[in-house]
């Protein structure tokens, strides 16, 4: 019954996003009070009824209701509280039902919360959003359905994927999930704002909080999605332009790129109909990112749904959203006025390339991810774009990026002068040739990718600090500190990734019990390997003694673990972490001397490559509490409800 | 079957160990998913970085090995595309991308300036 309850609540919320979207589009061409009125309350219920949805497959997950076929298909009773929880959206279905829970319920925030924006313009991007909420309704009713009964029940579940078992990756998809949405927002918003001819500044500070906090939880995405790889799979790498990694990365980088922009909208009235499109392209790529993901298009350990069927129908959706635009983009950029002019050389001049240069990266990364498969459906002939295609290629415009970041937030609007300019950057540009020097002198023969990204790092760090020279700080606005501190941010990130890639010693040998091996500073003794068990797989796990100098010895516990539903084996490294960076075991199997397999990294600063995620997201968080503060300080009072 | 020498066994020549790192971050792992053989668990991918591992040492070219495998395993073991008539779009589009959009701004920061 509860299932069916929850299937019941699905539809209805479907009838009432198809309702949203008609009384919408009525109000707003009829300009008719009554059904602009009513549009409000139903993007409210039309939330609380997928929320009441996704609700009852969580509880059917944590009571392990085997007569659903998705949770016999994907949890056991065995499996930890947590899994089971967490195994609601670590499957094609509850993923897609978690998406479009937070799509309805992001509709039901715009319509409780923003004040500011004209009426019609609101009503038009629920509207939006509904027919956003539709495509997916009808993807979960027709093609996914997770409250399909199974008959008879079986006796025990089949399990989640032992990769997915891990504290880090119970969240990480809800929290990409809800930067996708958070895009999907600002597009209903541009939609809204083509609509009703209205592309101004208020539509600009409508849509900011959303980018902003869109952006924010990509970055956390990205970041831990980043630690998780690099602990999990054992091999002490953190990036692998894999398409799934991809696929976060693309909405990153239209959301940096649309965050900026909507800045310039929002303070000089630039940018209108660049911000614009950038809204669409930002939606298109985390459209993209789901296709890419849930079709099953992809060889990757997150494709787990292999069925064309479901992959044709998202790519139809991501045709009709994106096509549509698009072309209503075209239909109005004509009645959008040309914005605020300014020179070359000035704030926004910056700012215009910093969104050309994310624009061209997010172009590499797209056409490296979506070609080969593009390729391969024409021609049959498989290729591989991998590390070297997108490293060479976004690489060198990434680091011209981060020069720019430095210029950017010391310039004045409107007009600048480029030596003064330069002047106020001399003190970074000093430290900047210092590094060098100390680079070349102290490490001879390092790559030219790292030694710029460390020079670079350096004096981009230093120059993000600049907008807070002269100032009071307790006097300083929030979203300035958050901006200083989210520019520190990608310094901080790229010094930790030129470090690593530059500095990292690896050590692989065949050891046997007691024998020492170096790697970097540290000295390693394998001690002792035993059988362990674990609530759901078996393991071995090395006892590792590790010295760094004359310092105090100390151990380490790596195991690799076997799962036996479904079959897999994973390496859970183990690491220290110390202040300038990590030492990162892993013992691996045995050969038939009673050798083990000894696998060892040391990784200088490696840390501060996510520790600088973190500073960026917490840049944006601060800048967030800035902006909303400063917006409820000026909403008119509440109207409805 | 037990894992061949160097599977998991570093070069004696630091040199030659770089050499081969380097294209072993390059060769995807043809079982796995997504996956270069330098970051794999697979049998095969043990199998591959042994054959690195002895070619580099006995003086072989990393890019004669990498095209002894393109030769053998075909274009898709390969993470770094070549240029040929398949994969031109993956160097052309992104110059295009680039040059459209430094065309864009500068139409009309030039119209600006006359304004």
């Amino acid at each position: 019954m509860i299932a069916e309850a929850g299937l019941a609540a699905l539809w209805l919320a479907a009838a009432l996003a198809a309702l949203q979207l008609a009384m919408g589009w009525m109000g707003v061409s009829s300009q008719r009070t009554d059904l602009l009125a009513a549009v409000r309350p139903i993007a409210i219920i039309q939330a609380g009824l997928t929320g009441i949805a996704f609700l009852v497959l969580i509880y059917l997950f944590v009571t392990v209701d085997l007569s659903v076929a998705l949770v016999a298909a994907n949890d056991a009773s065995t499996k930890p509280l947590l899994y089971k929880f967490a195994g609601t959206w670590g499957n094609h279905e509850g993923s897609m039902l978690m998406w479009v829970t937070i799509l309805a319920v992001a509709g039901g925030a715009v319509a409780i919360f923003e004040r500011r924006l004209n009426e019609r313009t609101l009503i038009a991007t629920l509207a939006a959003q509904a027919a956003i909420g539709l495509g997916f309704y009808a993807f979960l009713l027709f093609a996914s359905n997770p409250f399909a009964r199974l008959d008879p029940a079986p006796a025990e579940g089949q399990g989640l994927n032992p990769l997915l078992q891990d504290p880090g990756l119970a969240f990480h998809p809800p929290t990409l999930y809800l930067g996708y949405v958070g895009l999907s927002v600002a597009f209903s918003f541009a939609v809204g704002a083509l609509v009703t001819r209205d592309v101004g500044t208020a539509f600009a500070r409508a849509m900011r909080p959303w980018v902003l906090g869109a952006w924010i939880l990509l970055t956390i995405g990205i970041t831990a999605g980043s630690y998780w790889a690099y602990y999990e799979l054992g091999w002490g790498g953190w990036w692998f332009w894999d398409p799934v990694e991809n696929a976060s990365l693309m909405p990153w980088l239209a959301a940096t790129a649309l965050l900026h922009s909507v800045t310039v909208l929002a303070t000089r009235e630039g940018l209108r109909a660049w911000t614009v499109m950038l809204a669409v392209v930002a939606f298109s790529m985390s459209m993209v990112g789901t296709f890419l993901v849930r079709s099953g298009i992809l060889t990757s350990v997150h494709a787990f749904a292999v069925d064309p069927k479901r992959g044709t129908f998202i790519l139809a959706l991501l045709a009709i959203y994106i096509g549509g635009a698009l072309a209503l983009f075209g239909l109005r950029v004509g009645t959008v006025r040309e914005g605020s002019r300014f020179d070359a050389v000035s704030r926004e001049g910056s700012l215009v390339i910093n969104n050309l240069l994310l624009s061209a990266i997010l172009g590499i990364v797209l056409v490296g991810t979506l070609y080969p498969l593009i390729a391969e459906s024409i021609t049959g002939e498989k290729l591989s774009v991998g590390p070297p295609y997108f490293n060479s290629a976004a690489g060198p415009l990434a680091l011209i990026l981060v020069v720019v970041m430095a210029a950017g937030p010391i310039m004045r609007w409107r007009r600048d002068d480029l030596k003064a300019t330069l002047t106020r950057l001399a003190v970074p540009l000093l430290l900047s040739a210092l590094v060098l020097l100390l680079v070349i002198l102290l490490a001879p023969g390092i790559r030219i990718l790292p030694l710029l990204g460390l020079v670079a790092a350096a004096g981009v760090g230093l120059a993000s600090l600049a907008p807070l020279w002269g100032r009071n700080l307790r006097r300083t606005p929030l979203y300035i500190w958050g901006m200083v501190i989210a520019h520190l941010g990608i310094a901080v990130s790229i010094a930790g990734m030129a470090s690593e890639s530059a500095f990292t010693k690896e050590t692989l040998v065949a050891a046997r019990i007691g024998e020492l091996h170096r790697v970097g500073p540290y000295s390693v003794r394998l001690d002792d390997v035993q059988p362990v068990a674990g609530p759901n797989y078996t393991a071995i796990e090395g006892t590792v003694t590790a010295q760094r100098g004359a310092g105090k010895p100390f151990t380490l516990h790596p195991q690799t673990r076997n799962f036996p539903s479904p079959q897999t084996e994973t390496n859970e490294a183990a690491i220290t972490t110390v202040p300038d960076g990590q030492l990162y075991v892993v013992v691996g199997r045995a050969d038939e001397q009673g050798r083990w397999q000894l696998r060892l990294w040391w990784k200088p600063f490696v840390t501060l490559i996510w520790a600088g995620g973190g500073l960026v997201a917490l840049g944006g968080f601060l800048s967030l509490i800035g902006r909303v503060r400063r917006e409820m300080r000026h909403a008119p009072p509440r109207e409805f409800l | 079957m037990p894992a061949a020498k160097y599977a998991d066994e570093q070069l004696a020549d630091p040199g030659k160990e770089k050499q081969a790192k380097a294209l072993m971050e390059t060769i995807r792992c043809l079982v796995c998913q997504g996956q270069s053989i330098a970051d794999s668990n697979a049998e095969m991918a043990g199998d591959m970085r042994a054959l690195i591992r002895t070619r580099i040492e006995a003086g072989e070219k990393p890019e004669a090995i990498r095209a002894w495998l393109i030769e053998r395993y075909g274009d898709w073991v390969s993470f770094k595309p070549p240029l040929d008539e398949l994969t031109w779009p993956l160097y052309v589009v992104p110059v295009l991308f680039l040059g459209l959009g430094i065309w864009i701004v500068s139409g009309r920061l030039k119209r600006r300036r006359k304004g």
